[in-house]
């Protein structure tokens, strides 16, 4: 299971990569889509994926006495999907600004901020 | 304890959200500025409590740690709050000159306070997830503080500002994930005995590289700084300032964090890359410095340059070297925020921050003037002001590790740096305006005039003040380098609910 979702997450990752050095700025950030979701497979994995039972407390708080799963990862994904949500939403309101601003998404032909010294 | 940690965090995010609510009233700006107020007075509460105990941490929610949330304060920390709570009322009271109806009413305020409560909740904690937390609550705060206002330059600079800034938390998060993964703990005290433990070094050194790139690119280090001067130039004049003073020394801070605290396991390897990338962070900072002809261009690239004298304090890791990182630091935060406040000041009399297109500030505008001197040449490192005794450290500490060339290129930035201040003082203020005109401070109406002079006064004052007093601030520079480099009692303090 470990290997398929390292490959899966290297693909992602892969592909994210191909996205973002396009150039256009929605496929850049369709890229960092797939990336943060390569990174939320790697951080799963790295969790260690195993069969046991969930962390639940007997009645009274009594430990249970068979093995239990690690928690934590999936809480640490959790927060970070959530984050990244609140982030990309934030990068496509600005995607949608930069269209009817410049009336282009391409990257290489924002220079407002940075004009050509020949251009001035 | 717990409180006297919490507080600081807890102070700006209670003013944000009055801020939000009151937007649309007259108040707003000015809540925003008791609130730094009194996230001043509880940041010099917590840093009266550090210079007493040495190190504090509180558990939060009484987990202990290494599994609950841990706010630890050291020297470092509780210096770094009090600077952000400085800068935080000095940009608090500048911007209601600045900030017009419309942004207020769009919540500049309120966000300019999360902002704070970000870094300051950056600069606390003891956690590494809980790091990553407070990074992002910084970014989204920056990102709308950057588009505020709505100038379509603002927008271009936004685009890569929050491309680049969004790469730089994705491989923040990964490396986060990896080290759990491998050491079982975020817990940052605990990480330092984990690492070290680690059967296999290899993997460690992989990881903290991840984190180098992710810390690097938000502290603008060579050659991930691109973001940077594409971006500071376009907001209003009073995000900048913050910005300038705060955002990148959040990645500074992060990085001398992580590698003194946790990654000490290999110095051969990421110290040594953290040395090269230092000198080449100073040269290409100043170089890009001396091509531009825009105030606040100039004083961008200047920040990347400056970020360099930190990044080799920590690199040489020599008691010294790390005293002038962290004093370096502290005098930096306020000689370049203060900078680009006077920008602010030059641009509203004369009317762009191009340089070609303004002149004649040191007749009209003498005040400002002899203003802009005081952090320009601390900048420079003239003495006696707060910079030369940053620079003279740091110098002195690459000629004791032998060597040589790094100690050059440290002189020849400083030199560099003097002509790009000459040529803003020779275009701005020397020269006579192009279309004729003589702009006086009194022009400004008293109210906003005071409102912008005041902050520059005071900062003003203290680089002098940290100039011809360096004393007191060294010795607590050194006291805090020396917990850096033995965080023993770091770690003893942040762990101690474990054995008991």
């Amino acid at each position: 299971m470990e290997t398929v979702l390292a490959l899966l997450s290297g693909l992602l990752t892969a592909a994210a990569v191909w996205l973002m050095l396009s150039g256009n700025l929605l496929r850049f950030l369709f890229g960092l889509l797939l990336l943060s979701n390569a990174v939320n497979l790697a951080i799963f994995a790295a969790g260690r994926l195993t069969g046991a039972a969930p962390p639940l407390l007997g009645p009274g708080g009594a430990l249970p006495g068979h093995e239990m799963a690690n928690a934590l990862p999936q809480a640490l994904l959790l927060t970070a999907i959530v984050i990244g949500f609140g982030l990309f939403a934030f990068a496509l309101a600005l995607t949608i600004r930069a269209w009817r601003s410049f009336g282009h998404l391409e990257v290489d032909r924002m220079r407002l901020a940075e004009p050509d010294e020949g251009e001035k | 304890m717990s409180w006297i940690l919490a507080l600081p965090i807890l102070a700006p995010f209670l003013t944000a959200a009055l801020a939000f609510l009151l937007r649309n009233r007259r108040g707003s700006g000015w809540v925003s500025v008791l609130g730094a107020a009194l996230s001043l007075v509880l940041a010099v509460r917590l840093l009266l409590a550090v210079l007493e105990h040495g190190v504090i941490a509180g558990q939060m929610s009484a987990w202990p740690a290494p599994f609950g949330i841990t706010l630890v304060a050291d020297y470092l920390s509780a210096a770094m709050v009090l600077i952000t709570a400085i800068i935080s009322l000095a940009v608090a009271i500048w911007a209601m000159a600045e900030i017009g109806q419309t942004s207020t009413r769009l919540g500049w305020h309120g966000l300019f306070q999360t902002l704070i409560g970000g870094v300051s909740g950056a600069f606390l904690t003891g956690d590494l997830f809980n790091l990553y937390v407070w990074f992002e609550v910084l970014l989204i705060s920056s990102f709308g503080l950057l588009v505020i206002g709505g100038r379509r330059q603002a927008i271009d600079g936004a685009v890569k500002y929050v491309t680049l800034n969004l790469i730089s938390t994705v491989l923040f998060l990964c490396a986060a994930g990896l080290t759990y993964g491998a050491t079982g703990t975020l817990n940052m005290a605990d990480l330092h005995r984990a690492v070290a433990a680690h059967p296999d070094p290899g993997l460690m050194t992989v990881i903290a590289v991840m984190f180098m790139l992710a810390f690097g690119l938000k502290a603008a280090v060579f050659p991930l700084f691109f973001w940077l001067p594409a971006s500071y130039h376009t907001p209003h004049f009073a995000v900048s300032a913050v910005f300038a003073g705060l955002l990148t020394k959040v990645g500074v801070y992060a990085l001398i964090r992580s590698f003194t605290l946790i990654f000490t396991h290999d110095q051969g390897y990421t110290h040594q890359i953290l040395l090269w990338t230092a000198c080449l962070t100073m040269l290409s900072g100043v170089l890009g410095a001396a091509a531009q002809s825009d105030f606040r261009k100039i004083l961008s690239f200047h920040i990347v340059s400056q970020i360099g004298y930190m990044v080799l304090g920590l690199a040489l890791m020599s008691p010294l070297a790390l005293m002038g990182g962290v004093f370096y630091l502290l005098h930096h935060i306020i000689v370049k925020a203060n900078l680009f406040l006077i920008a602010g000041v030059s641009r509203r009399l004369t009317g762009s921050s191009d340089l070609y297109a303004i002149g004649g500030l040191y007749r009209s505008a003498p005040l400002l003037a002899v203003l802009f001197l005081i952090p320009a040449f601390s900048l420079a490192g003239f003495p006696p002001l707060s910079g030369f005794w940053a620079k003279y450290v740091l110098v002195r500490a690459s000629l004791d590790a032998g060597m040589g060339l790094v100690a050059f290129v440290a002189l020849l930035t400083g030199l560099l740096t003097i002509y790009s201040m000459t040529k803003i003082w020779a275009e701005a203020f020397w020269k006579p305006h192009p279309n004729g005109s003589w702009p006086r401070l009194s022009d400004i109406p008293a109210r906003p005039r005071w409102l912008m002079l005041a902050p520059i006064i005071v900062l003003a004052a203290m680089t002098v003040l940290i100039g011809i007093f360096p004393q007191p601030f060294i010795s607590f520079a050194t006291i805090g380098a020396g917990q850096l480099l033995d965080p023993a009692a770091y770690i003893e303090t942040v762990l101690r609910g474990r054995a008991s």
